[in-house]
């Protein structure tokens, strides 16, 4: 296992550095220049800001739902997640139709008087951010919850544990656990920030590291500043995954009996709170969602037939890569939680922050000597969409491992149970949650991926993020709010497949 | 694994397509879209030529010139259809053009003769807006920056009208243009990657007016029978973007290369521009009905060299303006 978890983590530092490599000796070495700090300055700023306030946000909603039973507690989960799966121009154009100019927050602004807000700017760019990783942030944060044994609440409810008490005992060792990954993912996901920078940045001053790759490739023509700046801006990645590394501690709440208890909620004012929180996270998570849905739903009625294919290509797409990279997520996460191969972690959390233009222009490179592009370009799509969404399975399956390694290990270990006896009796049965999370969660993302594969697309290969934009560009935006929210229903529908799939397997 | 398939992939095309020559035409993605050009003039080519015409799409035109540095001289492609006239100063420096011996595009509203690149269609930037919400459209720059008005553009860094936007503004005011652009700051809403960005976000009302072409109002008159938006007339005169068409100098094809830009200016080509690209076109054909309704007073273009030549300052002038 060791031997595999290691070839399979030197493959993914591989995918992340030879494309980075092949640009830079293609260019012939690597240059920054004085005007790149400023792009640096603003990169981190954003997305230090955005990683803030969306874990911050994120504990209080995933702590209410966490102990509170409700009808369509369920839904409202899954639901809230969606913002996640968005392709990032539609997030935008949701987001604006609440909050921009002619949004509804400030036409009911405008109507009482008050003075509208601007969305473009820092507010614009973090508010984005926020919309987008908020999902992520709570769903791994609630998963740190659900794995505090049920047995630890009910120790502490007969001990007479006041909510402060728990808090100092149970959630703030689990807290400290997770909230430095969630940390780190977040803010290294913001690193590569490009078009919620630019449009809801407001213009140049919002200047990322990702646009200044763009000038570079685009309109200097320079690869070797291009490559010094994926260079810093993949740096920057791992120096983040670092810190977590760092600062994260392993909780070591012991095996539970794996009853799903109800969790003692506080009643009184916190019972006030915790619906209020929820009342507020749901309403900022499902406006946008809600102005998408209303925008697209006329486009349905005239998608064009391009769409179809286009469809079963993405969800074709999609399905491999969730499956490749739940594998390779679940390798490297056991290998890790067996102490193993510390490096794996980098090789795990670095795709995150690679600039998608340096990884596409490299892969180019790499390929185009040998073979036409566009004949690789659905192989380069999955293992670009694998590599991509490999971080998230990762930091999602993690936890759950090592929680497994320090409960069952030593028994399996003296039962002798290895290789694919542990995994069907033990790692699927005991992971499947967090397995089939990450499994939607990868096909989701998959499915809105384009960037990285623009090189590569040929003429009859379109995936449907390709049609939305066709279309856009046509003119026929009304069949791409359409197209794209076709887009939003199938990667949501693959998400809940897996997600759902996965929970009821661990019930 | 990759270096077999990619060696087999290589020793199989070329007995597969022996009996057919193949064309291949480097452009940007919308151009080979359904909705594009692309389809109708391949139907058209591959009727006369003899030949198998594959589009290479590119991301947009921006990509387009990337692509083909990175490429370079191993380039397969035999033309390059979609550089505009901010980007040929790049691409001819690139030493990768043959000269296409083509007489010169008919109905340019300017003179445009470039040995290595033949225009197959073109366009007036200008802002659009919606009738029913700006009355009184500004009729300058000068009247806009003093207005209250809100437009969205695009990034020059990233986007060719982007870049038409700042050629333009230079081409009007000179050593002014830092200026006019401090003065925009406050109406420029917000900058986008791309065009088709930008027309979403006016669109949804984010924005009274967009940086598009003159030609942008025909599109919502004649598919969709709109006749709400127009585009605001400026008596600074209004930029050109041409797009235009070159042949490789390492093409295996020439001949068939020659012939196709050749192609680009017949009626074939040329009646499918107006309803697709929603640009006009290079060669005197009839205009779709209702396809303008007026045109510019004034026409702007800089010579390619200084288009060139002054890119990096503009743009370096008009972050400053902007960030402030």
């Amino acid at each position: 296992m060791a031997g595999g978890a290691g070839t399979i983590g030197g493959l993914a530092l591989l995918l992340v550095a030879a494309p980075l490599g092949a640009v830079a000796w293609r260019a012939g070495g690597l240059a920054l220049s004085p005007a790149d700090l400023a792009a640096l300055r603003f990169t981190l700023l954003q997305a230090a800001l955005s990683a803030l306030v969306s874990v911050g946000l994120a504990v209080p909603v995933a702590r209410a739902l966490a102990r509170r039973r409700f009808p369509g507690r369920a839904l409202l989960i899954t639901v809230m997640g969606a913002p996640f799966l968005l392709p990032v121009i539609v997030a935008i154009l949701g987001l604006l139709a609440i909050f921009g100019r002619g949004g509804v927050l400030n036409t009911a602004l405008a109507a009482a008087g008050l003075p509208v807000l601007s969305v473009y700017g820092l507010q614009g760019v973090v508010l984005a951010h926020v919309f987008l990783n908020l999902p992520l942030a709570t769903r791994m944060i609630l998963q740190g919850w659900q794995a505090i044994p049920a047995e630890r609440f009910r120790l502490a409810a007969s001990l007479g544990f006041t909510p402060a008490d728990s808090f100092r005992h149970l959630e703030r060792p689990m807290l400290i656990q997770i909230l430095p990954g969630a940390a780190a993912t977040v803010f290294a996901i913001c690193l590569t920030s490009f078009a919620v920078a630019l449009v809801l940045g407001g213009g140049p001053r919002a200047t990322t590291l990702e646009l200044a790759i763009y000038q570079a490739v685009r309109f200097e023509f320079d690869l070797r500043h291009a490559a010094g700046l994926a260079l810093v801006q993949t740096a920057l990645g791992g120096l983040a995954t670092l810190a977590a590394w760092a600062l994260a501690r392993r909780a070591g709440f012991g095996a539970g009996l794996d009853r799903a208890l109800p969790l003692a909620a506080p009643g009184g004012w916190r019972q006030g709170v915790d619906g209020a929180v929820l009342a507020l996270a749901a309403a900022f998570l499902l406006a946008p969602l809600a102005a998408i849905l209303a925008s697209g739903a006329p486009g349905l009625l005239q998608l064009p037939d391009q769409v179809w294919p286009a469809a079963v290509r993405s969800v074709a797409v999609a399905l491999v890569s969730a499956l490749m990279t739940v594998g390779v997520a679940l390798v490297l996460a056991e290998a890790r939680a067996a102490g193993r191969l510390g490096w794996v972690e980098l090789a795990a959390m670095l795709p995150l922050a690679t600039s998608g233009l340096v990884l596409g222009t490299g892969l180019f490179l790499i390929v185009q000597p040998f073979v036409p592009p566009m004949i690789l370009a659905l192989p380069v799509t999955v293992l670009v969409n694998m590599l991509l969404s490999l971080p998230f399975a990762y930091r999602l399956i993690l936890p759950e491992a090592q929680a497994l390694q320090a409960d069952y290990g030593r028994l399996a270990a003296a039962l002798g149970l290895v290789g694919l006896a542990r995994l069907r009796l033990l790692t699927l049965p005991r992971l499947a949650r967090p397995l089939g999370f990450a499994a939607g969660l990868a096909a989701a993302l998959s499915m809105g991926d384009l960037g990285v594969i623009a090189l590569f697309a040929g003429e009859r290969e379109a995936t449907l993020p390709l049609v939305v934009q066709r279309l856009a560009a046509a003119y026929r935006n009304e069949a791409a709010a359409g197209t794209a929210l076709l887009l939003v229903g199938l990667s949501f529908a693959l998400f809940w497949a897996f997600d759902a799939g996965g929970r009821r397997a661990a019930a | 694994m990759r270096l077999s398939l990619a060696a087999c992939l290589t020793c199989l095309a070329p007995a597969a397509m022996a009996d057919t020559p193949v064309l291949t035409v480097l452009t940007y993605d919308s151009f080979t879209s359904e909705w594009g050009p692309g389809p109708a003039v391949e139907k058209a080519f591959e009727a006369s030529c003899g030949c198998d015409l594959v589009f290479v799409p590119a991301g947009d035109g921006a990509a387009l010139l990337a692509r083909l540095q990175l490429e370079g001289a191993a380039s397969d492609a035999d033309v390059v259809l979609g550089l505009d006239t901010g980007l040929t100063a790049a691409a001819a420096a690139t030493g990768l053009f043959a000269p296409h011996g083509q007489p010169a595009a008919t109905t340019l509203p300017v003179p445009y003769d470039d040995p290595l690149f033949l225009p197959y269609d073109w366009g007036w930037f200008a802002f659009v807006y919606d009738k029913t919400k700006v009355p009184t459209p500004p009729a300058s720059f000068a009247d806009l920056a003093a207005g209250s008005l809100k437009v969205v553009i695009q990034d020059p860094r990233s986007s060719t009208p982007g870049l038409g936007l700042l050629l333009w503004v230079k081409e009007a005011y000179g050593e002014g243009a830092a200026e006019i652009w401090q003065a925009l700051a406050d109406n420029v809403v917000t900058v986008t990657p791309g065009w088709s960005e930008a027309y979403g976000l006016f669109l949804a009302g984010e924005a009274d007016m967009v940086l598009s072409y003159s030609t942008s109002p025909a599109y919502h008159r004649i598919a969709e029978a709109d006749d709400t938006k127009d585009w605001a007339q400026f008596s600074e005169g209004h930029y050109l973007q041409v797009e235009v068409s070159g042949l490789l100098a390492g093409s295996d094809q020439p001949d068939l290369a020659k012939a196709f830009l050749a192609f680009t200016q017949s009626p074939d080509f040329q009646s499918v521009i107006p309803q697709t690209n929603w640009m006009y076109p290079a060669a005197d054909i009839a205009l779709p009905e209702g396809f303008e309704t007026a045109r510019p007073e004034k026409s702007l273009l800089m010579p390619a060299d200084r288009a060139g030549a002054i890119r990096d300052l503009a743009v370096t002038e008009w972050q400053a303006a902007l960030a402030r």
